[in-house]
């Protein structure tokens, strides 16, 4: 039997292995990896210069480790070519790989929106372990970040970087923190909190370019005005990796476009993670990508299981002000009810017949955050 | 009593406190937390789970 190939070595990757594992113990499994193949927690790399830990120390196992834990054969520093549907095989620099079933687990890329200037090399942005190496060597001996991006990431680095004795200076066009997560007066808590903690913020301007100064670079905005700082850090958003799969022939939208079963346009290619859209939805989380490792194990192994999406709040890493964004369904219909005061934010949206569709807690609100999750609908039942 | 925490997203089961939520009285020790309780915050297994040194 040709064995199960698996592209990517992310949490997506090694938890769908793991969970696989459990229930088939005899398949062979290949997985594939353009990185060297160390297990680590992305959601870890925004929080880990307050722990003092650095690429090395958040690594939790090499390739070979996780190779035998798991009884899988890691192929490292990989580049995947295409995909053949048809004869069913992943195409490589040098050889051809068949397999039985394929799972993409290709994870999402940085968006980059241009900048012009002579130190655009000197945008860095973190998505994965080697980029947190490549962040932190850079940061050595200096003392000003500038982080363009007011949303998640952003606003974990600019709490992290201030743990780790750095001044953060952030630009967010929208207006304000996380606008795409939390309604107002959670970000206005939450921005109180990382101001509290030294973050000066910037919302409204776009950054345009980056060139270089006498001692760091200058960053210049779209009202005209300039940052200097000795680095800058973009977060401005994830775009899935579709590229293998359109090339291929797959569905794509947003994401690789996925049934309920996580199986693509193709038979026997499966995609789940942040490289995937389920009924439209793409969730670049963990409780989603558990989820659906579980379900898509179970289907591999034999027992075709849907995957399902029950409440799931997303955690925002920030010391300065914990927060908790359970954002309602894209087509929810209803309201937002605030009751805000400093760092504490309690955000219920409801919709018109009273029933809780979305929260936002902020401070000492998040305690209700297990509770308030129970009375929610599923996200996919 | 001790603390366990998630090494994917960090959060904490602190013995002492339980999840009373879940149903694990305060006082619970790590090893009587059932099998297929999953962290709340990122939904891994318990095996992924370290306890914190003091």
């Amino acid at each position: 039997m040709q064995p199960i190939i698996v592209i990517g070595t992310g949490l997506a990757g090694f938890n769908f292995v793991k969970e696989l594992r459990k229930l088939d113990k005899t398949t062979p499994v290949v997985m594939l990896t353009r990185d060297d193949g160390r297990n680590y927690s992305k959601p870890m790399l925004s929080n880990a210069l307050a722990k003092q830990k650095d690429a090395d120390a958040l690594a939790m196992a090499t390739a070979e480790q996780t190779a035998a834990q798991l009884d899988v054969t890691i192929h490292t520093d990989i580049s995947v070519t295409a995909i053949d549907t048809v004869n069913k095989q992943v195409e490589l620099a040098d050889e051809k790989l068949a397999y039985s079933k394929l799972v993409l687990a290709l994870g999402a890329d940085v968006f980059r929106p241009p900048l012009t200037g002579d130190a655009v090399d000197q945008v860095y942005t973190v998505n994965d372990l080697m980029d947190y190496a490549r962040f932190t060597k850079a940061l050595a001996g200096k003392k000003k970040v500038l982080i363009i991006g007011g949303g998640l990431i952003g606003c974990e680095f600019a709490n992290d970087l201030i743990a780790g004795g750095f001044s953060v200076e952030l630009i967010e066009p929208m207006g304000r923190c996380l606008p795409m997560l939390l309604p107002e007066p959670a970000s206005r808590s939450l921005q109180q909190g990382l101001e509290e903690a030294g973050v000066k913020f910037h919302f409204g301007p776009l950054a345009q370019t980056c060139n270089q100064s006498d001692d760091g670079v200058v960053v210049g905005l779209s009202d005209d005005s300039e940052i200097k700082a000795d680095i800058v850090l973009q977060a401005v958003g994830l775009r899935p990796r579709i590229s293998l799969a359109s090339t291929a022939g797959l569905d794509v939208n947003r994401g690789i476009v996925v049934d309920r079963m996580l199986q693509t346009s193709a038979k026997d290619v499966y995609a789940f993670g942040d490289c995937a859209e389920v009924e439209g939805l793409v969730l670049p989380f963990i409780l989603p990508l558990m989820a659906a490792s579980r379900a898509l194990a179970k289907t591999i192994a034999g027992t075709p299981t849907p995957v399902v999406y029950g409440a799931m709040p997303v955690t925002i890493k920030t010391p300065a002000c914990p927060t908790v964004a359970c954002p309602p369904a894209p087509d929810a219909v209803g309201e937002w009810h605030c009751d805000s005061d400093g760092l504490n934010s309690k955000c219920l949206f409801r919709g018109n017949d009273g029933a809780l569709l979305g929260f936002a807690l902020t401070g000492t609100a998040c305690s209700e955050r297990q509770a308030l999750s129970k009375e929610l609908p599923p996200l996919l039942a | 009593m001790r603390k366990w925490e998630c090494v994917v997203c960090g959060f904490i089961y602190d013995e002492a406190e339980g999840m009373p939520e879940d149903g694990i009285a305060p006082g619970t020790a790590w090893e009587d937390v059932p099998e297929d309780w999953v962290c709340p915050d990122c939904g891994v297994s318990k095996d992924d789970f370290e306890m914190v040194e003091l």
